[in-house]
């Protein structure tokens, strides 16, 4: 683990109208990191993530990126991105391509290379998420854990150097989480820097290197997950962990 | 009992007479296959149109979206035949002539554009904000998402009201009529006023059909063709 961040967030700041979501959040994440953020609803979580790859546009701060700021209207935010994946609650794979079709699309257009060689890398990745026989099958052909999966490999395939998951199980059956779940875990044993917003307490116990918890646009607390799950020093860190840890 | 029969009669004469028919044959077949070629040019260029314009609407450059809401507004708004009227016979005033033929190609290209181009924009904004979203994070720009994600999607979802609507103002050739264009129902017509007899009427009704079930048929395969299941 190296000391420098690759995604270092400083005093950011968003806003709906008057509404205040983000109110000067200081966030930073280190390669290799497995960093959990948990939090009531409303708490900004899912607009923080989004901000790290500008999807939403921030009002005040920075978030630099492996040393761009990438709030900054001269950075080419297409360059970026694909240097930063993204898992979607609700999976959003492009109905009328094939799994593969899903996972080339960005090879191809944004990286490329060539149809044959973009095949190839989409297989690949279907490959590591377990999915290298459904290539050919559409998202309606997949079960829900299956289509999350597909998304994973789309965003693997650009070789990112960072994944972000935005409550990547929340819209799935219980019995189909494990899959990807367990993908999740492949993922951090490989060494990937991940930043995962999600309810899954028990996974973020075992998995996460650091938990960020969340309250009304501000980080409450952080710290490793024994002691924000374990021993709170806040006490809206203590409510909240009493409520969801049974 | 003669009466029935004179009746009966006087109805195939008027409508079915078979000479007449005959005579005026050759004519409903120039008409038809003008019909054809201009109602094929008018599906293709207001298709055309229509995407493009709701494309560049897509982009959100103040100017051009209200230049295009203006435009759609107005040619939905206006009766086409008004349309084609004031161009076949205003246009001569500053000295342009238009040709019937071109004057209603113009008009029903424009007012299919105006039509499709907004069945189009619906069909982008019904596509949903997280195909857009997961484009965008895997770096693709804002016209690469639209060509190869959002439009596919957006274009299949449309293919219903659009084959309904393209259906029905390529009907609408048969205004050309009015301004001299030898289309099926102005061959039709002038073989009535010439014969005195109905027959060519008729003649023409079945080229109309016979040009406009195939397509009717071709829109409900298209729609069931196209109708796939979301996820």
């Amino acid at each position: 683990m190296s000391d420098s961040p690759i995604l270092d967030v400083q005093g950011l700041r968003k806003s709906y109208g008057k509404l205040e979501v983000l109110k000067g959040v200081d966030l930073a994440v280190r390669e290799r990191e497995l960093v959990f953020i948990i939090g009531p609803s409303g708490s900004g979580k899912s607009t923080l993530l989004r901000c790290c790859n500008r999807l939403e546009e921030s009002n005040g701060g920075a978030v630099i990126f492996d040393g761009t700021d990438i709030t900054a209207k001269s950075t080419n935010i297409n360059a970026v991105r694909q240097k930063i994946g993204m898992v979607f609650q609700s999976f959003n794979l492009y109905p009328h391509m094939s799994a593969e079709g899903n996972v080339a699309l960005a090879l191809r257009k944004v990286l490329k290379r060539p149809k044959a060689e973009a095949l190839e890398r989409a297989r690949a990745a279907l490959d590591r998420v377990g999915l290298s026989d459904k290539a050919e099958n559409y998202p309606n052909q997949l079960s829900g854990g299956q289509q999350q999966r597909v998304a994973i490999a789309r965003a693997l395939a650009l070789e990112p150097k960072m994944v972000l998951f935005d409550e990547p199980t929340s819209a799935l059956d219980p019995e189909l989480v494990g899959s990807v779940l367990e993908v999740m875990r492949d993922l951090r044993t490989a060494g990937m820097t991940m930043l995962v917003v999600s309810h899954e307490m028990r996974f973020a116990r075992e998995a996460a290197d650091r938990v960020v918890f969340m309250d009304e646009g501000h980080i409450v607390e952080e710290g490793p997950p024994e002691q924000v799950f374990g021993d709170p020093q806040m006490p809206r860190t203590r409510d909240f962990v009493s409520r969801i840890d049974h | 009992m003669n009466a029935e029969i004179t009746q009966w009669d006087r109805f195939l004469a008027s409508f079915f007479d078979l000479a007449v028919m005959q005579k005026y044959l050759p004519n409903i077949v120039d008409g038809f296959l003008l019909t054809c070629h201009l109602a094929i040019l008018i599906v293709i260029s207001g298709l055309a149109l229509g995407l493009i314009l709701a494309v560049i609407r897509a982009y959100e450059f103040w100017l051009t979206s209200w230049l295009i809401v203006v435009f759609a507004d107005v040619m939905r708004a206006l009766p086409p035949l008004v349309f084609i009227l004031l161009l076949y016979f205003g246009l001569p005033g500053v000295g342009l002539n238009l040709s019937g033929y071109a004057a209603t190609y113009v008009t029903l290209t424009l007012v299919l554009a105006a039509f499709s181009e907004e069945i189009f924009r619906a069909g982008i904004l019904a596509t949903p904000k997280g195909q857009w979203e997961a484009a965008r994070s895997t770096g693709l720009g804002f016209g690469q998402s639209l060509a190869y994600v959002i439009m596919p999607q957006a274009i299949r979802m449309t293919v219903p009201p659009l084959t309904n609507r393209t259906i029905a103002i390529a009907k609408n050739t048969a205004l050309g009529t009015v301004v001299g264009v030898g289309e099926i129902l102005n061959q039709a017509t002038t073989g009535q006023s010439f014969s005195g007899n109905a027959s060519p009427l008729v003649l023409g009704a079945l080229a109309y059909l016979i040009l406009f079930i195939p397509v009717v048929i071709f829109g409900r395969w298209v729609e069931t063709r196209f109708a796939w299941r979301r996820t």
